[in-house]
């Protein structure tokens, strides 16, 4: 952290090499900042704070099923908490979770650029999701809705203040803070897409673009195109309930299933606005800890957009129980199979890039490998549901809500967990106690499995979903499961203390501490305001580890080390790093790496096999993928 | 759990129906069981070979593409063929028997209510005869409800303006359990009924009786029956108690204790006085006269024969 550190006076230019958590430090140079990751930290932080508070639902959810009957609140109470746990949940963390937070820090990264394309609109998508976030408070404040997150009318839209027959809750609200976020997750896709299309480095090809870049990619065309579905669909259900517009409600000559037709045209392309970005950060994960390129990229990167399109395709199957004809069930029961394929493809790719790989259990790699077993359950569990004949047994019932979480949860958040342990050195520029990140992985591990396995069970057996109070028989199914959800949200403390004292007092993080051939770890940690020294060149693909050199993949440790043993020596060193910036090489951390060699007296050349990646100004960026690529195959 | 899947996994199967779908979640729950046993052996074992050593470079990815299009392929073959056993079994369940028996099924909140073809109404339980095809026709007074009988393996929610149907063939004789499984407001977990499949002969005795005062009724069934007793069971089979009190303590509705024989306070109009006529009203049109202070929730549409309002009225009576 010594280029931190390093004080300087009047300037107008920002120092290149300077952290961008350095810098302009103070309130103003947070809120007011047009720069991707600072914008993706404030995300960061709202989206945990979402997190927890959505937790803090789901345990009491659990805790009133210790026993049936009242165990700590009345029903309306609990109907309050499943539906706020949901809302919170997929509104407020899921859904900008991985792109809008993560993303945010590390697309521009990925591409070799300064910043996403629109600067401006990033941030404007951020005060929306505040505006919507308050919004959502406002109706917790006031009661809260007990109508889930799926808000089916007429239950939502009847007001009983008018004569009708739904909730009193404070349904407008709540609805009006989804319709604001949704503003939010499309001005972020559409920032994404055109920074994908026009921003990537000088050779960063398609065929180069990292997998969480495709997958991102993905993800922001399912976020442009469904998210006007979701808002119209509010609009219609708030103009219902305040101005008696009938639309949805048959006691107005609405029709209420038009509304589920409606709402999941959304929100099962929002499954993959979910589960999508997580699977691209498994890609990256699993590539950097096996030190191998993900079999069969181009198969990986095509089933996140095959994922994208035909998820707008199968929102039926929500309904199947819901009074669609057969044969419309029938169409849609065939295209929900069609998802399994780029599924399925994804896994079997993951798996087999282990094969012949050179692999480390480090903390992020457990929350990939995770993520495949959990991710497998819960596609698995997907194909019953998808079957008409076994789905009208097991729907709306917990077998349901099991599936769902082994996706959302198993899927979306150990990505985000783990992609969170992946790059939270290069986004914070400390390391985190890895014991610590193991004890929390177990514990989220085993709570996890507890808790939804046996919900499977439960739901199978016939318990529906959504109940406060249930029949005696499920009593013990629902008490091992709660058991469970405590052991899960123990994990979740453990890690959060884990990051807290990470950025109190972490060891500081090197460029690359998991060795990895990425373009994101070529950078130091936490990279400066304009992501890198020198605009970088692209020569390689990010998994080409047969085409990396040496410098590129080293761990940057002993850099590291050198640097903190002699802090006088980095700081002069910082002082005028332009030279080594631009004289040496495109890459800050080649530099500094190549500084702390020769501080340590060893005797290094730059680049032996001119294989550099962003580096050389002199290389060629077509130059050597080709020559090379043939003389290493056997 | 593992060995014995069927009957740890699924509850009993009473109808002609539920053999072919169990058989069909059997089938896809061995399937997926191999499958992730596979996928995860497949993972550790390369976890556990392939772990990082000192000298040992990964060897580099190279094209499979021709393994990438076998594992696209194959599952595809595999999916239609699971796609058009489901879809097969599903229509054939789903279409109703020549000649089957009609019942009609309303959903209110928060309570089931049932007609025979004979016109004769029931709450909370339903009588069938073993062995013969019924069709149910489902509609709602309010909001969504989904009528779920889990040993049947049946569910199909019924929707405010619409009617959907439900074909099904009872075929033990027994209990089998009904739930609510459409989130319908305060008391949705509570929306519960059973279904009592009986042979034809008893079956034909219930429909005979079911309007008349039992012989016997209350908490265990074995009491003998007074009008005001009698009201108690249809109060509390009727789903009343969800919302209507009889210990005076405040819910969605008016508590009963000490009403009958006073003054009601209205949202419109003059007080009323709680007699008989008013009583009788305020079961059979609940929106004729509302009590100050109970807007928020509408009360459904009940339909009683006179007998059964008789013995209501004289529960409502007897709530001192």
């Amino acid at each position: 952290m010594a280029a931190v550190t390093t004080p300087h006076t009047g300037h107008h230019e920002p120092d290149p090499t300077e952290s961008y958590l350095g810098g302009e430090t103070g309130i103003k140079s947070w809120i007011f900042t047009l720069d991707h990751k600072r914008i993706g930290v404030m995300y960061l932080i709202s989206v945990t704070i979402a997190f927890l508070m959505g937790g803090v639902f789901a345990l009491l959810v659990r805790t009133e099923h210790l026993s049936h009957g009242r165990t700590i609140m009345d029903a309306d109470t609990y109907n309050r908490m499943f539906s706020l746990h949901g809302v919170v949940m997929v509104f407020l963390f899921i859904i900008p979770s991985i792109p809008a937070a993560m993303g945010n820090i590390i697309l521009p990264i990925q591409l070799g650029t300064k910043d996403v394309a629109f600067p401006r609109l990033n941030l404007m998508s951020l005060y929306i999701y505040i505006i919507g976030a308050c919004f959502g408070l406002y109706s917790m404040v006031h009661g809260g809705v007990d109508t889930g997150w799926t808000f089916y009318t007429p239950y939502s839209s009847s007001d009983p203040a008018h004569g009708g027959v739904g909730t009193p809750a404070a349904v407008l609200p709540m609805t009006l803070a989804a319709f604001i976020m949704g503003f939010s997750s499309i001005l972020t896709g559409v920032n994404f897409i055109a920074t994908v299309h026009k921003m990537r480095a000088p050779g960063l090809t398609w065929r180069r673009l990292p997998l969480f870049i495709w997958a991102l990619y993905a993800t922001s065309i399912i976020q442009v195109l469904a998210t006007p579905v979701l808002a119209i669909t509010l609009l219609l259900l708030t103009m219902e309930r305040f101005l008696g517009l009938g639309i949805f409600d048959p006691h107005l000559g609405g029709d209420p299933v038009l509304y589920q037709h409606f709402f999941w045209f959304y929100s099962h392309p929002a499954v993959y606005i979910m589960i999508v970005p997580g699977m691209g950060v498994v890609s990256e994960i699993i590539a950097t800890f096996a030190r191998r390129e993900v079999v069969g990229y181009m198969f990986v990167a095509m089933s996140s957009l095959g994922l994208a399109l035909v998820g707008f395709l199968v929102w039926g199957h929500h309904l199947f129980v819901a009074g669609m004809s057969e044969y419309a069930a029938m169409v849609f029961s065939a295209l929900t199979f069609l998802v399994a394929i780029p599924s399925g493809v994804k896994v079997f790719n993951w798996v087999a890039t282990l094969y012949k790989g050179s692999i480390s259990l480090e903390s992020p790699m457990l929350w990939g490998l995770g993520f495949i077993f959990l991710f497998t359950i819960g596609g698995l569990t997907g194909l019953f549901l998808g079957m008409l004949a076994v789905d009208v047994h097991l729907h709306d019932t917990y077998f349901v809500v099991a599936h769902f979480h082994y996706v959302m949860v198993g899927g979306t958040v150990m990505g985000f967990v783990g992609g969170l342990h992946y790059w939270w050195p290069k986004f914070t520029g400390k390391m985190y106690d890895e014991k610590m990140a193991r004890v929390g992985f177990a514990f989220v591990f085993v709570g996890f499995n507890v808790t939804f396995l046996t919900q499977f069970v439960i739901g199978s057996r016939g318990m529906p979903r959504r109940y406060y109070n249930y029949l005696p028989e499920y009593e013990l199914g629902h008490q091992i499961s709660t058991i469970g959800s405590y052991l899960l949200g123990l994990g979740f403390f453990v890690l959060l203390v884990m990051f807290i004292q990470s950025l109190r007092n972490g060891k500081p993080a090197p460029r690359n501490p998991w060795g990895s051939a990425a373009l994101e770890w070529q950078t130091p940690s936490p990279p400066p305001l304009y992501n890198f020294i020198t605009d970088p060149i692209i020569t390689r693909g990010p998994y080409d580890y047969h085409l990396a050199t040496e410098a590129e993949l080293d761990e940057g440790w002993a850099e590291l080390d050198a640097r903190l043993a002699a802090p006088k020596k980095a700081h002069v060193d910082h002082d005028k790093p332009h030279a080594h910036g631009t004289s040496l090489s495109g890459d800050d951390a080649t530099a500094a790496k190549l500084d702390a060699d020769a501080e340590a007296g060893k005797d290094t050349t730059a680049d032996p096999d001119g294989k550099m990646d962003d580096a050389d100004p002199d290389a060629k960026p077509e130059k050597k993928s080709d020559d090379s690529d043939d003389g290493e195959k056997d | 759990m593992i060995l014995a899947p069927e009957t740890f996994q699924l509850p009993r199967s009473m109808s002609a129906e539920a053999p072919s779908g169990d058989a069909l979640y059997m089938d896809i729950y061995w399937f997926s069981l191999v499958f992730l046993v596979l996928i995860t052996g497949a993972m550790l074992y390369f976890v556990v070979k392939y772990r990082r050593k000192k000298g040992v470079r990964p060897e580099r990815t190279r094209d499979l593409t021709k393994l990438e299009i076998f594992w696209t392929i194959t599952p595809l073959i595999f999916l239609v063929i699971i796609f058009h056993v489901s879809f097969e079994t599903y229509v054939k369940n789903a279409t109703a028997a020549e000649g089957a028996m009609e019942i009609r099924v309303r959903g209110k909140k928060w309570s089931w209510e049932f007609e025979y073809p004979n016109g004769s109404r029931e709450a909370k339980e339903l009588t069938l005869p073993v062995n013969k095809p019924v069709k149910f026709i489902l509609s709602s007074d309010d909001v969504i409800h989904s009528f779920f009988v889990r040993e049947f393996r049946v569910k199909r929610d019924a929707v405010p303006g619409q009617y959907s149907y439900i074909a099904v063939t009872p075929t033990e004789l027994g209990d089998a359990q009904i739930f609510c499984a459409e989130f319908c407001g305060t008391s949705h977990s509570d929306m519960l009924g059973t279904v009592h499949v009986v042979t034809d002969e008893q079956f034909r005795k219930h429909l005979d009786e079911m309007d008349k005062m039992p012989e016997v009724c209350g908490d265990t069934g074995k009491e003998q029956c007074t009008p005001a007793l009698w009201g108690r069971t249809l109060f509390v089979k009727n789903g009343c108690p969800t919302c209507h009190s009889v210990d005076g303590s405040k819910g969605n509705a008016p508590s009963l204790k000490g009403v009958f024989g006073t003054l009601q306070p209205l949202t419109q109009g003059p007080d009323v006085m709680a007699d008989e006529n008013y009583v009788r009203e305020s079961i059979l049109r609940p929106q004729a006269k509302i009590v100050k202070g109970f807007t928020n929730t509408q009360m459904p549409l009940f339909v009683f024969k006179d007998p059964q309002t008789d013995a209501l009225i004289a529960y409502v009576k007897s709530l001192k």
